[in-house]
C-alpha cells in the first residue's frame, strides 16, 4: 500500500460520490459541482495508479492536464446552460436553488 | 497530392473557427466549399486505404509513445466518409432552413464545423486518452447545437444531455485511468497483446466502466433517456445530425474496442447489449407508435434502431456476416434518419405544426418530401431493397446459423412495428385537409436533399458489396 495506491482509492471514492451526485435529479448547480468532484476522482486515480514504478511518470500528468481543459470547458457550458436556465421566462427550472 | 488524413481534422476545425470569427450565423458557404473539400478527402483516403492496407499517422512527426498517433482502416475510413456524404446535403439543408428560421442558426455553422472536426478525430484516433478527448468534443459540441435553438425546453434538454454525455466520457475516462495503471499504456495497438492473456482485474473494471459510459453516450436502452427530449426538441439540422452521426461515434468507438482489444475479456458478457438492443428495439418502437409529435416519433424510431446495432454483438465473434450487419445497419440508419428528420422539418416548415395529426394533406402538398419520408420509413422497417434490409437479413443470417432464433424474432417484431409508426404518418399524410389559407412554398434545396439522402439509404442495398469490401480486412484479422 503506497502513497500512489492511496491517492487511486481516494480518487475512486470520489468518482463514486460525484458520479451519482451528476446521475441523482437536483439543482444543476449541484450536479455540475459533482461533475468536477467525479473529474477530480478520475484524474487522481489516473496519477495515484501510474505513480508505482517509483519514479515520476510524466505522461499521465500530461493526461491529467488535458483532462483538467477539457473539464473546465465543459463546466463553462454547463454554467451557461444553467445560467440562461435559470434566467427570467424559465425561473421554475431551477426554482429548488439554493 | 499530400496525405488527405491530417486535412479531414483542420479543415473542419479551421472552418468553423472563421465561421465564428465571421459572427453569428455567417460561414454557411464556408461550410458547404470545407464539407464537399472533406468529402473528396474522404473518397481519396478510402482509395488509398483499399490499394495499401490500413495506415498509420504520426501527428506533427512525434511517433507513438509521447506523440499522438492516428489510425485509419476500412472501418475508419468507412466512417470518415458516411460523416462527410451524409453532413454535405445536411448542410445544404441547414442553410435553407436557418434562412427562415432566423436566430435559432446563430451558432450553427461554428458548431456544425467542430463537431464534424471532432468525429474525424474520433475515428482515427489510436490511443485510448486521446479518443477520450474527441469524445468530449463531440459531446459538447453536440449539446451546444441542441442549446443553440434557445427555449426553455431545449436548453432544458441540452442540459440533461450534457449531464448524460459527462457522466459517459467520466466513466471512460476512469476506465482509461484504470488501464494506464494497470498497463502502463493507453495506445490501443500496444495494449491488444497485453490484454489477450492474463489481464490484471482492473482491467475488467476499466472494461465495465467503458462499455456502460458508452452505451450511455449511445443511447443505449436503458440509458437512452436523454435522447428523445434533445433529438426531438432541437432545430432540424441539428436533430438530423445528432441522430444519424453523433451517437454513431460512441458506437463506432464501442464497436472498435470489442472487436480489438477487449475481444478477449467481454466474451462472455457479449449477449447483455443484445439484451439490451431487443429492448431498445421493441420500447423504442412503441413510443415511437404512441407518439403525438412528429419529431419525437421519429426521435423514439432513433432509439429502436439504436438496439439493432447491438443485436449482433453475441454474434461477431463467430460469424463474419455480423460485422458487416452492423456496418451496413449504422450506414443505412444514418442516410435514412438523416433524411427522415429533413422531411420532418418541410412538413413542420410548410404545415406549421408539428404534430403528427397536423401531416394531414401533406400527399397533396409535399408529394416530393413525403416520398422521400416514405424511402427513408422503407429502410428503417428493413424492406428490399434498402441498406436496412440487408442490414436485417444479414443479421437474421448470422443469428439462424448461430442458432440465436429469439434474436430473429426481436428483428422481424422490429420491422413491423417499424412499419406501424411509419403508417401512421404516411396514412395521416394521404387524408384530405381543409383548404388552408396561406399556403407557404416548401424550399426546392430541403426538399431535394432530403430525397438525396432517402435515395441513398435505399440504393445502399444494391450497391452494398463496395462497401462489404472496405471493412473485409477488419472482419479478417
Amino acid at each position: 500500500m503506497s502513497t500512489g495506491m492511496l491517492f487511486a482509492l481516494v480518487g475512486a471514492l470520489l468518482f463514486t460520490m460525484g458520479a451519482a451526485g451528476v446521475a441523482l435529479p437536483g439543482a444543476p448547480l449541484r450536479r455540475i459541482v459533482a461533475f468536477n468532484v467525479m473529474g477530480s476522482g478520475a484524474l487522481l486515480v489516473l496519477v495515484g495508479l501510474a505513480q508505482r514504478g517509483g519514479g515520476v511518470d510524466p505522461v499521465p500528468q500530461a493526461m491529467v492536464l488535458t483532462g483538467i481543459v477539457v473539464a473546465v470547458a465543459a463546466t463553462a457550458l454547463a454554467l451557461a446552460l444553467a445560467r440562461r436556465l435559470g434566467a427570467p421566462g424559465a425561473r421554475a427550472a431551477s426554482g429548488d436553488d439554493d | 497530392m499530400t496525405d488527405p488524413l491530417p486535412w479531414l481534422v483542420v479543415l473542419p476545425l479551421a472552418w468553423a473557427s472563421v465561421a465564428f470569427l465571421l459572427g453569428p450565423g455567417r460561414g454557411a458557404v464556408l461550410a458547404a466549399f470545407g464539407v464537399a473539400l472533406q468529402c473528396a478527402l474522404a473518397f481519396e483516403l478510402a482509395a488509398r486505404v483499399q490499394a495499401a492496407g490500413a495506415l498509420r499517422y504520426a501527428v506533427g512527426g512525434w511517433g507513438s509513445p509521447l506523440g499522438i498517433d492516428w489510425y485509419v482502416d476500412g472501418l475508419a475510413v468507412l466512417m470518415l466518409g458516411l460523416t462527410q456524404v451524409v453532413a454535405l446535403p445536411l448542410l445544404l439543408y441547414a442553410r435553407s432552413y436557418f434562412g427562415h428560421a432566423g436566430a435559432a442558426g446563430r451558432y450553427f455553422w461554428p458548431l456544425a464545423g467542430f463537431l464534424i472536426g471532432g468525429m474525424n478525430a474520433l475515428f482515427v484516433s489510436a490511443d485510448l486518452f486521446n479518443l477520450y478527448v474527441t469524445l468530449e468534443i463531440v459531446g459538447l459540441a453536440a449539446v451546444g447545437l441542441v442549446a443553440a435553438g434557445g427555449g426553455a425546453a431545449q436548453l432544458a434538454a441540452a442540459l440533461r444531455y450534457l449531464f448524460a454525455t459527462l457522466l459517459g466520457s467520466g466513466a471512460f475516462l476512469l476506465g482509461v485511468a484504470l488501464i494506464y495503471g494497470a498497463c502502463g499504456t493507453v495506445s490501443i495497438e500496444l495494449l491488444g497483446p497485453l490484454l489477450a492473456g492474463e489481464a490484471p482485474r482492473a482491467v475488467y473494471v476499466a472494461v465495465v466502466l467503458m462499455s456502460v459510459g458508452l452505451f450511455l453516450k449511445t443511447a443505449l436502452f436503458p440509458f437512452h433517456y436523454w435522447l428523445p427530449p434533445a433529438h426531438g426538441g432541437a432545430a432540424v439540422p441539428v436533430s438530423a445530425l445528432l441522430s444519424a452521426l453523433v451517437i454513431k461515434a460512441s458506437f463506432y468507438l464501442l464497436l472498435r474496442l470489442w472487436l480489438d482489444i477487449f475481444a478477449p475479456l467481454v466474451q462472455p458478457l457479449a449477449w447483455l447489449p443484445a439484451v439490451l438492443g431487443s429492448a431498445a428495439i421493441l420500447w423504442g418502437s412503441w413510443q415511437a407508435v404512441r407518439a403525438e409529435h412528429l419529431k419525437l416519433l421519429v426521435a423514439w424510431s432513433t432509439v429502436a434502431q439504436i438496439g439493432y446495432l447491438f443485436l449482433a454483438f453475441p454474434l461477431l465473434a463467430t460469424q463474419a456476416a455480423a460485422l458487416d450487419a452492423v456496418v451496413f445497419q449504422t450506414v443505412s440508419h444514418a442516410l435514412a434518419k438523416a433524411a427522415m428528420f429533413a422531411a420532418t422539418g418541410v412538413v413542420i416548415h410548410v404545415t406549421g405544426n408539428d404534430t403528427v395529426a397536423g401531416v394531414a394533406g401533406v400527399a397533396q402538398r409535399l408529394p416530393l418530401t413525403l416520398f422521400a419520408f416514405a424511402l427513408a420509413g422503407v429502410t428503417l422497417m428493413g424492406l428490399p431493397p434498402s441498406g436496412g434490409f440487408l442490414a436485417k437479413w444479414l443479421l437474421i443470417d448470422a443469428a439462424l446459423a448461430e442458432g440465436a432464433w429469439p434474436l430473429v424474432l426481436v428483428v422481424l417484431l422490429g420491422g413491423l412495428l417499424a412499419a406501424w409508426y411509419v403508417f401512421r404518418v404516411l396514412r395521416q399524410a394521404f387524408l384530405l385537409a381543409p383548404p388552408t389559407e396561406v399556403a407557404v412554398r416548401a424550399p426546392r434545396l430541403m426538399e431535394w436533399s432530403a430525397l438525396l439522402l432517402a435515395a441513398a439509404s435505399v440504393a445502399l442495398g444494391v450497391r452494398g458489396i463496395e462497401l462489404a469490401r472496405l471493412i473485409a480486412p477488419v472482419g479478417a484479422s
